[in-house]
């Protein structure tokens, strides 16, 4: 069929069943933004395109589809950078699309032009400049399909405005045929072997998910392992959700910042088995220190990442959920219960609220909205103290639920990833929970989340500071306080008003509940201010003799 | 340090060498020479890669070439593979020395490619380290300009790059290609 190159782009998007795209117009996009406002998909107006790549990623996240963004040229492009490479740390599928000078005009600086596919290239899994009209139809194909499977991430397509306006005859592949990507998705039989001796072997197997166990919607699957070889599970902070946290098995957070049992648990193991778990420094700390009298399986789809920062005993190239099923298929059983009873000891140390006499506590905030929202909640945190408090008192019951900068620790990503990951689940309540700063950072999106009237539940904890790095300037910096105190801050309440928002401010502890159940009855967008003491820090504060050997340092 | 040489296929498109060598200086891995040109199949290009490194770097080197989606196989080229270089030497050479230079280009078996009053340019083929000798002799006469490729590398006999296994097959017992 013939039709321009941005009813193309437009036509491709419906193919691949894009319901919502995030984006903001401008003159390298015209066309394309007139055949989007004749399609049946629906565009969010963010008000920076950095929240457009945000949206893309909480939508993704949420959802388990492509996310997917659009902004102009030139600085439309370069503002989407950061969320860009957010997504790509977090190995999240989106497909962003920004507008390009004409393709003759390419190279001469002219008004608006930025070399996009090649500041992005260390932040994208592939990227694309259109160089033909022709072309459109194959490399949306590719795009959507390199963006989600494998190790999925973010890819890039770069689009001339004389592609845009060109003609061309339109026809969707079926298939892809990239020679140079292929990824494993079934784990070596030979290693599946060795994985299950080394079990049936063990006397104190650990399991611990990363990110790659949500991507690969292997919940079921390691539930199933868990249970039958006994084992106790951590999780990292891109893992959180993979494994339910309400679950008897589940040990928490593990890491620098993590909790007692999953560190512990970490030492005392004699085979760990790492699925979909990069293993980041701050999932290790050292990691010659770390898991020490371990054997190490890990299973991954990006070979890349087996032995980067762990060398593993056992290497498995392919994907959880495939490589898990093909496993659980074999007889394999442990039925030794005394490691797990130690764990679950540890489970029992007193995790340590700390006291708090100049505010509200903000870790008793967390149980209590922990305790409180109903089972098919989605929290998404920004970055921050906050973002710890959450990793360790919240329980995420199911994958998909705890969206997290966890890579790049981007703050300001909060609030836009918390609009998109509700409108790709408007049935499901989605909690933001954010500090002060990170709100700010990424502030004009209140906007958007109106414009969608999209019911998003802000939960400011307000200390009146990037605590995070207050906390490193208490600790390492002799308390010496600099440019961490946010003076300027608004009156959240009224600002909220003035978007026509629902604000509430809550100080007394008393009021916590009673805040947390305005925040979840509510319907429409709100903001909730809870003003917790400002040195309150994250540092565990742990029971138990031996907690300086996890206390690592946040620096 | 170890040199290895890496024999690379790649998609034959605009932009493919910036995502190699981008990935060489983002992650901190040295490149010693790169040299890229046409193969038998003209949608592929072959780079060969000459890199520094303990074999954890190399592993990784590997690893994440072969996850650039334009990256269609990566093989280490074996320690007895044939590997060659060209230089062009611009040397002084004055009436009285130019027979001694001639002598000894004869012996290594290059060639004049130009000569004038003063200069001769000599070209040169061969391994890394035949050619840095013949340019360790000439520089007693005066070195004025040289131009040196990076190495290219075959395997010997019948193992070809293209046959090697396939980047979706891994071998996981090894995990390393
Ligand atoms: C874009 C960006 N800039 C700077 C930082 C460094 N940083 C990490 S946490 C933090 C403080 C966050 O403060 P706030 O949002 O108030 O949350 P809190 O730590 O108080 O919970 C800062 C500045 C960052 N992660 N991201």
């Amino acid at each position: 069929m013939k039709m321009t190159g941005a009813e193309a782009v437009v036509r491709a998007l419906e193919l691949e069943g894009v319901d919502t795209i995030f984006g903001y117009p401008g003159g390298a996009v015209t066309h394309i933004y007139d055949a989007l406002g004749r399609s049946s998909i629906h565009h969010v107006l963010v008000r920076n395109e950095q929240a457009a790549a945000h949206g893309a990623n909480g939508y993704a996240r949420a959802t388990g589809k492509v996310g997917v963004c659009i902004s102009t040229s030139g600085p439309g492009a370069t503002n989407m950078i950061t969320g860009i490479a957010t997504a790509y740390m977090d190995s999240i599928p989106i497909v962003a699309i920004t507008g390009q000078v004409p393709l003759s005009m390419v190279g001469r600086d002219v008004f608006q032009e930025a070399d996009i596919t090649g500041a992005t290239e260390p932040f994208t899994k592939y990227s694309y400049l259109v160089r033909n009209p022709g072309d459109l139809p194959r490399i949306f194909k590719e795009a959507f399909h390199i963006a989600s499977t494998g190790r999925p991430g973010p890819v890039l397509i770069d689009i001339p405005k004389d592609i845009a306006m060109a003609t061309l005859d339109f026809k969707y592949p079926t298939e892809v045929n990239l020679r140079g990507y292929r990824p494993t998705y079934m784990g070596h039989p030979g290693q599946i072997k060795r994985m299950i001796r080394a079990i049936e072997e063990s006397c104190r197997p650990l399991i611990c998910v990363g990110g790659g166990a949500v991507s690969s919607d292997a919940t079921e699957e390691i539930m199933e392992l868990a249970e039958r070889i006994k084992a106790p599970v951590a999780s990292t902070l891109m893992g959180i959700g993979a494994f339910p946290g309400d679950h008897h098995l589940s040990l928490g957070f593990l890491g620098q910042h993590g909790v007692y049992a999953a560190n512990r648990a970490v030492e005392e193991a004699d085979l760990l088995i790492l699925l979909g778990a990069r293993m980041g420094d701050r999932a290790t700390g050292k990691a010659e220190e770390f898991a020490q009298k371990a054997k190490v399986i890990h299973v991954d789809i990006d070979p890349a990442e087996i032995g980067k920062n762990i060398g593993p005993n056992i290497p498995i190239v392919g994907d959880i959920k495939t490589t898990l099923r093909e496993l659980l298929q074999k007889d394999i059983e442990r039925n030794d219960w005394g490691w797990l009873s130690r764990a679950r000891e540890w489970k029992q140390v007193y995790e340590g609220l700390g006291d708090c006499h100049k505010g509200l506590n903000p870790m008793e905030i967390i149980k209590t909205l922990s305790d409180m929202v109903p089972e098919n909640t989605i929290l998404v945190t920004d970055v921050g103290q906050h973002q710890i408090w959450a990793g360790r008192y919240y329980k995420t019951r199911r994958p998909r639920a705890f969206l997290t900068s966890g890579g790049l620790g981007t703050m300001g990503y909060g609030l836009p990833a918390a609009l998109g990951a509700k409108l790709g689940c408007r049935d499901k309540e989605v909690v933001l929970l954010i500090g002060d700063g990170g709100l700010q950072m990424n502030l004009a999106e209140l906007a958007t989340l109106v414009q969608e009237g999209a019911p998003v539940k802000i939960m400011i904890l307000n200390n009146g500071y990037l605590g995070m790095v207050r906390e490193i300037q208490e600790k390492i910096h002799g308390g010496r306080y600099y440019q961490t105190r946010m003076e300027g801050n608004p009156d959240f309440v009224k600002l909220a008003d003035a978007y026509g928002i629902k604000g509430f401010r809550v100080e007394n502890q008393e009021k916590i509940e009673w805040g947390i159940k305005k925040l979840l009855s509510w319907n429409g967008p709100i903001i909730g201010e809870f003003v917790i003491d400002p040195t309150a820090n994250v540092i565990p504060i742990q029971g138990g003799k031996d907690d300086e050997a996890h206390i690592r340092g946040i620096g | 340090m170890m040199k290895h040489i890496l024999g690379v296929l790649v998609e034959n498109h605009p932009g493919v060498l910036s995502k190699v060598s981008g990935l060489f200086s983002r992650r901190g891995f040295n490149i010693y020479s790169l040299a890229v040109g046409m193969t038998e199949d003209p949608t592929v290009s072959r780079i060969t890669i000459v890199v520094e490194g303990d074999s954890y770097i190399v592993e990784q080197v590997i690893k994440q070439l072969n996850k650039l989606i334009d990256v269609i196989k990566v093989s280490k080229i074996e320690e007895d593979s044939l590997t060659r270089e060209l230089a062009l030497i611009k040397v002084k050479a004055e009436p009285n020395t130019r027979h001694q230079i001639v002598e000894l280009i004869n012996i290594f078996r290059a060639q004049v490619v130009d000569i004038n009053k003063n200069h001769l340019i000599v070209e040169i083929t061969g391994d890394s380290e035949k050619i840095t000798a013949l340019v360790d002799m000439l520089k007693d006469y005066g070195i004025e300009e040289m131009v040196r490729t990076g190495a290219i590398a075959i395997n010997r006999g019948k193992r070809m790059l293209k046959d090697e296994r396939n980047k979706g097959g891994y071998d996981n017992g090894n995990n390393v290609l």
